[in-house]
This record gives structure tokens, C-alpha cells and sequence, in this order.
């Protein structure tokens, strides 16, 4: 599996990542390494098998739908690169 | 005398109960220790040192409360495990500052127990590594040769764990992050069944893959650790109720009569160091001569793991890693002026190499167009890997195995990522099936003189009985030594 430089930076893109051109010449030539390696499933017959996503099933686990407080909007708010004391403050969306 | 540091957790946990030794004394130990190695070993992000003794002086005022089973046992975190009030990093420079305000689960047990934590250890970022050299912060040294890797991802904790810097740590086993580091540096290391201790506050990486587990210098020590993570939380819907059996009652067995152990050829052909097979084998011969019957089986998608596993892992990765947008926690490009923008720069800048690899690839293979060829393709095969376990169980209790086919390595000698993914081959299929195993040191290599880790691998919450096999050999072949530091 061959992929292009213009592909790596697409899908950086999609990921918000912005890489430099060697960076993206770089992975390029690794993510070509690694796909071909993944490739090699291709051998194998799966179809009449169900995948499997995680080792337990996952069930709707319910609780009683009772009001708490597990945090204060403080602690919540602490790490953040920029608040109000009420609000996550971001630049400009549009 | 010997220094209370190379004491296992039981044993110090038995003179802390009975106060002999004051938790003071105990913490004391661990931090002379972690002054006197730290410089050559380099296993801690963090030292709690201050908070430690403040910690232990309280409880000495108390005295010792034999309902606390950790009662005043210092212990150190992977750095990914969230500590309410305490710096965690997950080794990477997107979390540089990051102060959690809640504990991990796994965390609160262990205060609950009594434990104190005296540091945080490194590891690679977003535990995505197996050498610890994807830390963001600093290399890792092997403690029986610092010029070699310690493993990973839970390199540190491994490390911290054979320098005596604590008495267990906790590490956590996405594809073999606990296994590896604990054989690499002569430690035992438990992966739990998927499910049997909470997550909850684990940064993840491989949502479906991750496990929390112990890090120990016994197998005693291990299964006292799991005795106080395990069970259900209704903070992780993925932790099971399933009932936790008395794990140290099960230890103590006269032999390993009864006992069938599976050895399967995928792992014991081929590829495998010459020294690693040479410990690994003499250890299954002596557990012929405890009793145990082995036989051949087959996991005859070995060769598939690698692939199912990090097409699976990365997918999740990508998924997970996109929570750090530089909004509610972790670094923020503080030049960007419009929002989408500020994400990118964010991520691009508090990423390592490894990471963005990685998430670049998962979001490749959940692309449209590639999701049926990749994510897909990879689930489908992740349940023939299990069935394939499934179906090896039938014949034997237990399979036993190498965890890697090499002892430590120099670091610096993967450079190569593909390279660097084929040292997990032996440990990334019980993680797709969400099986439990663990590390058991069973020597040093004739040729490099490091430390060698037998495998085991179960049905699943067979927990009780692998550390009761694994603690009957250990006493039989007697515990590894500590390295000279």
C-alpha cells in the first residue's frame, strides 16, 4: 500500500494536525510501511465472521436518575487555558 | 542488616501493621532511594515526597489499622493515572501542566487501602510506545544496565519497581505495556482480564485494549494489589461485577500436580533469542518437575496479531486524542485567531512524533472508503484471535510462553516504528481478546545478563489460579534478584 504525500497532509488535516513538508514525507513513506504490513489481513477469509469491537458486552447501564454534585464549576474550570469563571473561553468561531 | 527497601510489600506491609516499622520510616525508605537512583535511573515524572510524608505522619498519629491492607505501603502511578490535586503528564507535553481534581478509581482504592503514593512514573506518551523512549520528558534507564531500554509503556513504573524506589507501582497494558517493562527489568507484571479494574480516570489510549495492573517484586505482592483494584465501578461501565475471589487465600499451593500447561508453537519457534528460549524453557521444565503436564497448542493467528492489533489500537487512538483541543484542559496555541485553527496548532505543537503517527493512521483507517478494508477487517480477525484462544483453552489451564524475544534492548536501536511495533508480538493478542496474564521473571540471559520474563495467559478472571501456579514456581525457582545500582 503505497500513499501519497497529499494524502498524509489530507488526513493530517482531518486529525487537526498541520505538518511540515518533512514531516509529511516522513510519515509518508512510514504510513506506507505500516499499511502494507496491516495488508497482509487481506489473507485471511472473514467473511462470515462478526467482528468484535470490545471483550465484554456492553450493555445500558442504568442509575437512578437522581440530582448530585460530583464537582465544583471551579475545579472543572481550573485547567483550562482560558475561563471566566463561568466559561471556557475560546477565539473566534466564525 | 538489609535495607528496608529491598523488602517485597508483604513484607513490609506485615511490619508496618505490626509497628515495627512506622509508615514515616517506610516512605523515608523509598524517597533515600529514589535520591540515590534517580539521577542514573530516571524512572519518576514526579516526586510526591512532601505530600508522602505529610500523608504517612498522619497515619502514624492514627497507628496501624489493620482493616487497611496497603496500610502506610508507598507505591508509585504511571503518569496517566489521574491524582486529584498532583501533576499527570501521561508523558506528554500536551498535559505538561495538567492538575487533575479527581482521583482514578484505581487511585482512590489505594488510599483506601492505606497506600501512600510517593511519585509518578514515566512512561511513553499516551502510553504508546514500547521502550519508553516516546516520553515526551526524558529516557528511561534499565536499572540492571542503563544503557538499555526499561520497555514500555510503563517503563518508569517497571524501572521504579527492580530500583526499590516503592514497593509496587501501578502500570496499565494496552498491547503488553505492563508485561513488557516488568520482564525487561526483572519485575513481576499482572494484566488483569478486560474489565476487572476500573478505568475510570485512566487516560485512554485503546479504549476497548487498556488495563490497569500491578507492577511487583512477588507474586504475592501482585495478587495483594489486585485484591484492593478489582471489581466494579459505576464509573466505568466496562468494569464487570463480576465476584472478586480471595486471590491470596489461592496462593501457597504444594505443587503444580493437575496443572496442564499449553505451549503454543507460534511462540516458542522462530525469531525467538537464543537466551530467552534457553530461561523460558528451563522454567517450564521445573514446572514438569512441580507436577504440571505440558502440551502443544496452536494460535495460529500469531502472525495476524500485530496487524489487527494496531490497525484496532490506532483507530481508538485517534478517537480518544481527539478530546485535546486545547480548550478545556492541556496545552493552547495562545497565537491562533480563529478556533479550528487553534485546535491544530495545539495538537500540532503538544504532540510527539509517535502520537501524531498514530493518530494520523487511525484516521486513516477509519476513513471512508478504508473502514470495511481496515477497522473493519481488523475486528473480524479479532475475534477469530479469540476464538483461537477460546479453543486452546480446552486442552490446557494455563498457556505459557516468552514475552518477548528479546531481553532489553540499547536504546536507541529501533528507530524504525514498524521495528519498534514487532517487539509486542507476543503480548498484543491477549489484549485484543481481553484475556488476563502476566510476567514472571524466571532468570538472566547467559549473553547479556538481563532479566528474562515468562508469560502466562488465561481464561478470563482466571486471576486466582495464575498467580497461584505463578507463586508456586517462584518459590521454586526462588525470587529474581534486585540489580546493583
Amino acid at each position: 500500500m503505497k500513499i501519497s504525500p497529499e494524502e498524509v497532509a489530507k488526513i493530517a488535516r482531518l486529525a487537526r494536525l498541520d505538518l511540515d513538508q518533512d514531516k509529511v514525507e516522513l510519515f509518508a513513506g512510514q504510513l506506507g510501511d505500516i499499511l502494507a504490513y496491516m495488508d497482509k489481513l487481506g489473507e485471511l477469509d472473514t467473511e462470515a465472521v462478526e467482528p468484535l469491537y470490545s471483550p465484554v458486552r456492553h450493555t445500558t447501564v442504568l442509575r437512578r436518575d437522581e440530582v448530585g454534585k460530583d464537582y465544583r464549576r471551579e475545579e472543572v474550570l481550573a485547567n483550562a487555558p482560558e475561563q471566566d469563571g463561568q466559561f471556557f473561553i475560546v477565539p473566534r468561531i466564525v | 542488616m538489609s535495607e528496608l527497601y529491598t523488602n517485597t510489600l508483604s513484607e513490609v506491609a506485615a511490619k508496618l501493621r505490626s509497628g515495627e516499622v512506622k509508615a514515616v520510616e517506610a516512605v523515608r525508605a523509598c524517597l533515600d532511594r529514589i535520591e540515590a537512583t534517580e539521577p542514573k535511573v530516571r524512572a519518576l515524572i514526579t516526586v510526591t515526597g512532601e505530600e508522602a510524608l505529610k500523608r504517612a505522619e498522619a497515619m502514624d498519629a492514627q497507628g496501624p489499622d489493620a482493616s487497611m491492607p496497603l496500610w502506610g505501603v508507598p507505591i508509585i502511578l504511571k503518569d496517566l493515572l489521574t491524582t486529584k490535586g498532583v501533576k499527570t503528564t501521561c508523558g506528554s507535553k500536551i498535559l505538561e501542566d495538567f492538575v487533575p481534581f479527581y482521583d482514578a478509581t484505581a487511585v482512590t482504592r489505594l488510599h483506601e487501602a492505606g497506600a501512600v503514593i510517593v511519585g509518578k512514573a514515566n512512561m511513553d506518551e499516551f502510553a504508546m510506545g514500547s521502550s519508553t523512549e516516546n516520553s515526551a520528558f526524558f529516557q528511561t534507564g534499565n536499572p540492571w544496565d542503563v544503557t538499555r531500554v526499561p520497555g514500555g509503556s510503563s517503563g518508569g513504573s517497571g524501572a521504579a519497581v527492580a530500583a526499590g524506589q516503592c514497593f509496587a507501582a501501578l502500570g496499565t497494558d494496552t498491547g503488553g505495556s505492563i508485561r513488557l517493562p516488568a520482564s525487561f527489568c526483572g519485575t513481576v507484571g499482572l494484566k488483569p482480564t478486560y474489565g476487572r479494574i476500573s478505568r475510570f480516570g485512566l487516560i485512554a489510549y485503546g479504549s476497548s485494549l487498556d488495563q490497569i495492573g500491578p507492577m511487583t517484586r512477588s507474586v504475592e505482592d501482585a495478587a495483594r494489589v489486585l485484591q484492593v483494584l478489582a471489581g466494579h465501578d459505576p464509573k466505568d461501565s466496562t468494569s464487570v461485577d463480576v465476584e472478586v475471589p480471595d486471590y491470596l487465600a489461592a496462593l501457597g499451593r504444594e505443587d503444580l500436580s493437575g496443572v496442564t500447561v499449553g505451549l503454543p508453537e507460534e511462540y516458542w519457534g522462530e525469531g525467538l533469542d537464543a537466551e530467552v528460549e534457553a530461561a523460558c524453557r528451563a522454567a517450564v521444565a521445573r514446572m514438569e518437575e512441580l507436577g504440571a503436564k505440558t502440551v502443544p497448542v496452536k494460535l495460529s493467528l500469531t502472525d495476524y496479531a500485530i496487524a489487527t492489533y494496531y490497525i484496532i489500537a490506532m483507530a481508538e487512538a485517534s478517537s480518544n486524542l481527539s478530546r485535546f483541543d486545547g480548550v478545556r484542559f492541556g496545552y493552547r496555541d495562545k497565537d491562533a485567531e480563529e478556533l479550528i485553527d487553534m485546535y491544530t496548532r495545539s495538537r500540532t505543537k503538544g504532540f510527539g512524533d509517535e502520537v501524531q503517527r498514530r493518530i494520523i493512521t487511525g484516521t486513516y483507517v477509519l476513513s471512508s472508503g478504508y473502514y470495511d478494508a481496515y477497522y473493519n477487517k481488523a475486528a473480524k480477525v479479532r475475534r477469530l484471535l479469540r476464538e483461537d484462544f477460546e479453543k486452546a483453552f480446552t486442552q490446557c489451564d494455563l498457556i505459557a510462553g516468552p514475552v518477548c524475544p528479546t531481553t532489553a534492548f540499547k536504546a536507541g536501536e529501533k528507530m524504525d516504528p514498524l521495528q519498534m511495533y514487532l517487539v509486542d508480538i507476543f503480548t498484543i493478542s491477549l489484549n485484543l481478546a481481553g484475556l488476563p496474564g502476566m510476567s514472571l521473571p524466571v532468570g538472566l540471559g547467559r549473553d547479556s545478563g538481563m532479566p528474562v520474563g515468562l508469560q502466562f495467559m488465561g481464561p478470563a478472571f482466571c486471576e486466582a489460579d495464575m498467580l497461584s501456579i505463578a507463586e508456586c514456581l517462584e518459590r521454586s525457582l526462588g525470587r529474581m534478584s534486585m540489580p546493583e545500582l
